[in-house]
């Protein structure tokens, strides 16, 4: 017994030590990260648009982290943005980093795509604007109305994925994660990243 | 830059000490000079030599030469009869989980080419239908499939009865629980949003305890064992079951961790359910299994010791590899990617072991379904993890971290290793525990051959076409949508790899239901590959 118990506290140790090295010091490091005076806190709309993309598993297919350009040139280059620094995710809880990248970076798709036309339009079906996208179509955040009433945000996909009679009425929750789209701007400066454009290792 | 490559070094130097001091310990117990001696202990007495495998004998089953010996026979079959129930729990649930984890994959991956398919519900779009594929198979399928081996395993290599299976018995109950609401919860749209770890952590506190739970029969059954020398199986098995939680304890401490800072728990976490929980499960059973089937122990005892101690030094730090180029300091990174290479240690050590015992007995693969799945396994183990330490290299992983890439490597190691390793054990245990044989042979063929093609189809279609993807997305000249149209015939490929190795999930549950039933011819002839080697067994 003596034995078989030294082998579960010498494992118990080891991660204990493994949790110290990448649990509590980068939460040290990084919590004292100043926050760009730019970034402002999500609104309460763009924070529910943001449980809807959580809900809704966006963040499977998008990331959230453009790479630094001497590392990996094609993230600038494409549009996404200057790289993210931790201070930049200051309001992120749970963070939305992402590992895939079946769709595009959306670190700055506010800044990319600012139009809630646009955004709303390629929620009901991404198709309406490549026609090849696999993005999935979400109708579930529309609703199907004979005739909009005053005050809805009437959406128009072009032929063939309008309805045949009656028009589409974005819902409050389409109308949030559009939202949550455009606020994902930064756009400005980050105070921490360093000046020089020579690569680091 | 200088105060974090100080703190770099302090924990170099930490980490080298305390595995100095482990060293130290493992030799003033004398766990090194029991040395080949120790590598026999899972044999009973007079058994080296003979095969065990519920599921082949050319030979009979080994049944004692002298009255000491045949006694020693009966122990072992009175202690398996002992973990019957807990066993039989978790098995059964773990099958459940397989086969309703495989419809999900299928309908995601369908998703992927198609996605005007089932878009109608919030229930089953795609970013609901993923995360429950990935939960149902780890911690319903892979999980409960371990933990249910595990119990199996340890009266055997503690020679002596399991004491206290029931309560890993009520263990499965509240894991199963656990998974049903937390399915439910995601489908719903409650998910917590970090992947690995979408369960709301009301919920995971559920799975705390119910894998508590089973560590009450693995102390009770520890404190009575009869062996001296502690198997490395049990060394493997005793560390995930106090690493796993732990770990899903602290990843879950909800609102502590917000931001970037949030992501490298996330990842530590990640990575660990991966290198700490399933993969020890995989090489302990693999350990047991194949030196039992061929009747010879394994080659290096002490080799494997050093395996031990040096993948839980390594693995316990590679969690940030999947950040390669992410929002956090550059020291964390480094350090993941220097661990994620020394990592090649304890896999080269466990190679030698397992391959190296194998060495001349190759033939043995075309009868023994628990050998081929194990072995295969094992050597998919090698592969997988050799492919994991070039792609935490920043020089691929730069090409490969976003991509279908990840998740060819993602099911090298979670299907053709542990999922392998898991299927040869249960073809080894069930015929143990019910005293009934397999019904059919060929349906065990059948499911060899079925999910060997179908993930041999899955992992080079993504490959090729992640790696495509990878090189093409760097570039930028190249037009998003003309990569998304480029990676359609991988996604397409993954499919028909899928839809073959969901249909060998469905002949093996079929099969496994059919045994418990007692379908079949009973216990006269264990079940073989081959038909002719059954002839001659009189
Ligand atoms: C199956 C993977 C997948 C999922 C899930 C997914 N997307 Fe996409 N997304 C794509 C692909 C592929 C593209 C590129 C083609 C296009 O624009 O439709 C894309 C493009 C986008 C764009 C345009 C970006 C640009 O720079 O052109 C936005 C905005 C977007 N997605 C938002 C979302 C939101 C919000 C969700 C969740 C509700 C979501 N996506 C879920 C695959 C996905
Ligand atoms: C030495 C051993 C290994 C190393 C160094 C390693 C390394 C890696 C790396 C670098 C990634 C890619 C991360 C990214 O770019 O996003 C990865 C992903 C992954 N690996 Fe491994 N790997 C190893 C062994 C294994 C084994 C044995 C398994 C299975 C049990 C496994 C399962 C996975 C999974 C499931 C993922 C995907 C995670 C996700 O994105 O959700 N790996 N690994
Ligand atoms: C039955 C056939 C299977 C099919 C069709 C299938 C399909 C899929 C698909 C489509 C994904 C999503 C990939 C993405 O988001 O890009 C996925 C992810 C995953 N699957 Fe499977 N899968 C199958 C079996 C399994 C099994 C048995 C296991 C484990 C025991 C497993 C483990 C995983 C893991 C760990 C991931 C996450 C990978 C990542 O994040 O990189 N799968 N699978």
């Amino acid at each position: 017994m003596k034995r078989a118990l030294a082998i579960m506290v010498g494992a118990a140790l080891i991660l204990l030590l493994a949790t110290l090295t990448l649990v509590v010091m980068p939460y040290l490091q990084m919590s004292a990260e100043q926050i760009p005076p730019d970034l402002k806190p999500y609104t309460e709309k763009q924070q529910r648009g943001r449980q809807l993309y959580i809900a809704n598993g966006c963040v499977y297919c998008h990331s959230q982290q453009p790479r630094d350009p001497s590392f990996a040139p094609g993230d600038r280059d494409r549009g996404w943005g200057r790289p993210s620094v931790p201070g930049d995710y200051a309001y992120d809880q749970p963070h939305l980093l992402g590992t895939m990248r079946t769709g595009p970076d959306l670190f700055n798709v506010g800044a990319r795509l600012p139009s809630i036309d646009w955004q709303l339009l390629h929620l009901y079906n991404p198709r309406t604007v490549h026609e090849d996208s696999i993005m999935p179509s979400y109708p579930f955040l529309f609703r199907h109305v004979e005739e909009a009433a005053e005050g809805d945000k009437v959406v128009y996909p072009r032929e063939p994925y309008a309805p045949e009679s009656g028009q589409i009425v974005a819902t409050e929750d389409a109308l949030a994660l559009a939202e949550y789209m455009l606020a994902l701007d930064h756009t400005y400066p980050a105070p921490t990243l360093p000046k020089s454009d020579e690569p680091k290792e | 830059m200088t105060p974090t490559i100080a703190i770099l070094l302090i924990i170099t130097f930490l980490l080298s000490t305390v595995g100095l001091l482990l060293l130290i310990w493992s030799i003033a117990n004398n766990q090194f000079s029991y040395g080949q001696s120790a590598a026999r202990t899972i044999f009973s007495p007079g058994e080296e030599g003979h095969s065990e495998d519920p599921a082949l004998a050319d030979k009979p089953d080994f049944t004692g030469d002298t009255s000491a010996q045949a006694s020693a026979i009966k122990a072992r079959w009175t202690a398996d009869q002992s973990s019957r129930t807990a066993v039989l729990t978790w098995l059964s649930s773990a099958v459940f989980w397989l086969i309703l984890g495989s419809f999900f994959g299928l309908v995601t991956s369908l998703k992927m080419h198609l996605p005007e398919f089932l878009v109608s519900s919030e229930f089953l779009t795609f970013g609901r239908v993923r995360p429950v594929h990935l939960n149902a198979v780890t911690y319903g399928w892979a999980s409960m499939a371990g933990i249910g081996v595990a119990l199996f395993l340890i009266p055997r290599l503690f020679k002596t009865a399991l004491a206290g299976g029931k309560y890993a018995v009520s263990g499965a109950f509240i894991w199963n629980i656990g998974l049903v609401l937390g399915l439910v919860a995601i489908t719903l749209g409650y998910s917590d949003g970090e992947e690995w770890l979408e369960f709301p952590w009301q919920i995971d506190i559920l799975f705390v305890f119910g894998g508590a739970l089973c560590a009450i029969p693995l102390l009770l059954t520890a404190a009575n064992r009869q062996v001296e020398h502690l198997y490395v199986t049990s060394w493997y098995l005793m560390a995930a079951l106090v690493w796993f939680p732990i770990l899903f304890l602290i990843a879950n401490l909800p609102f502590t961790f917000p931001g970037a800072s949030g992501a490298t728990v996330n990842w530590w976490f990640a990575h660990n359910v991966l290198g700490l929980w399933v993969t020890p499960i995989g090489i302990g059973i693999a350990y047991y299994m194949i030196p039992k089937i061929l009747g010879r122990p394994i080659i290096s005892y002490q080799l494997s010791l050093i395996g031990f101690w040096s993948l839980a030094l390594f693995y316990s730090q590679v969690g940030i590899h999947h950040l390669v180029g992410g929002p956090i300091p550059t020291w964390l990174v480094t350090l993941s990617i220097v661990h994620s290479v020394m990592m090649s240690i304890p896999v080269i050590t466990v190679a030698i072991n397992h391959h190296g015992t194998m060495m001349g007995n190759f033939k043995r693969l075309k009868d023994s379904p628990t050998l081929r799945f194990v072995w295969i396994g094992a050597l998919m183990y090698t592969a997988s993890s050799l492919q994991g330490s070039m792609e935490a290299l920043r020089s691929i992983n730069v090409i490969t971290h976003f991509t279908h890439y990840t998740v060819a490597h993602a099911h090298l190691g979670m299907y053709a290793f542990l999922s392998f390793i898991l299927f040869g054990a249960v073809y080894f245990i069930m015929p143990r525990l019910t005293n009934w044989e397999w019904p059919w042979r060929r349906l065990i063929s059948l499911h060899f051959w079925l999910v060997s093609i179908g993930i041999l189809i899955y992992f080079v279609s993504l490959t090729v076409g992640g790696w495509l993807q990878g090189t093409a997305l760097l570039d930028a000249e190249m037009p998003f949508m003309d990569i998304v149209r480029m990676t359609l015939p991988a996604l397409e490929g993954r499919t028909i790899g899928g839809a073959l190795m969901t249909l060998g999930h469905i002949v093996f549950a079929f099969h496994f239901v059919a045994l418990l039933m007692r379908r079949g011819a009973g216990n006269e002839q264990p079940t073989l590959f081959r038909p002719a080697v059954k002839e001659p067994t009189q």
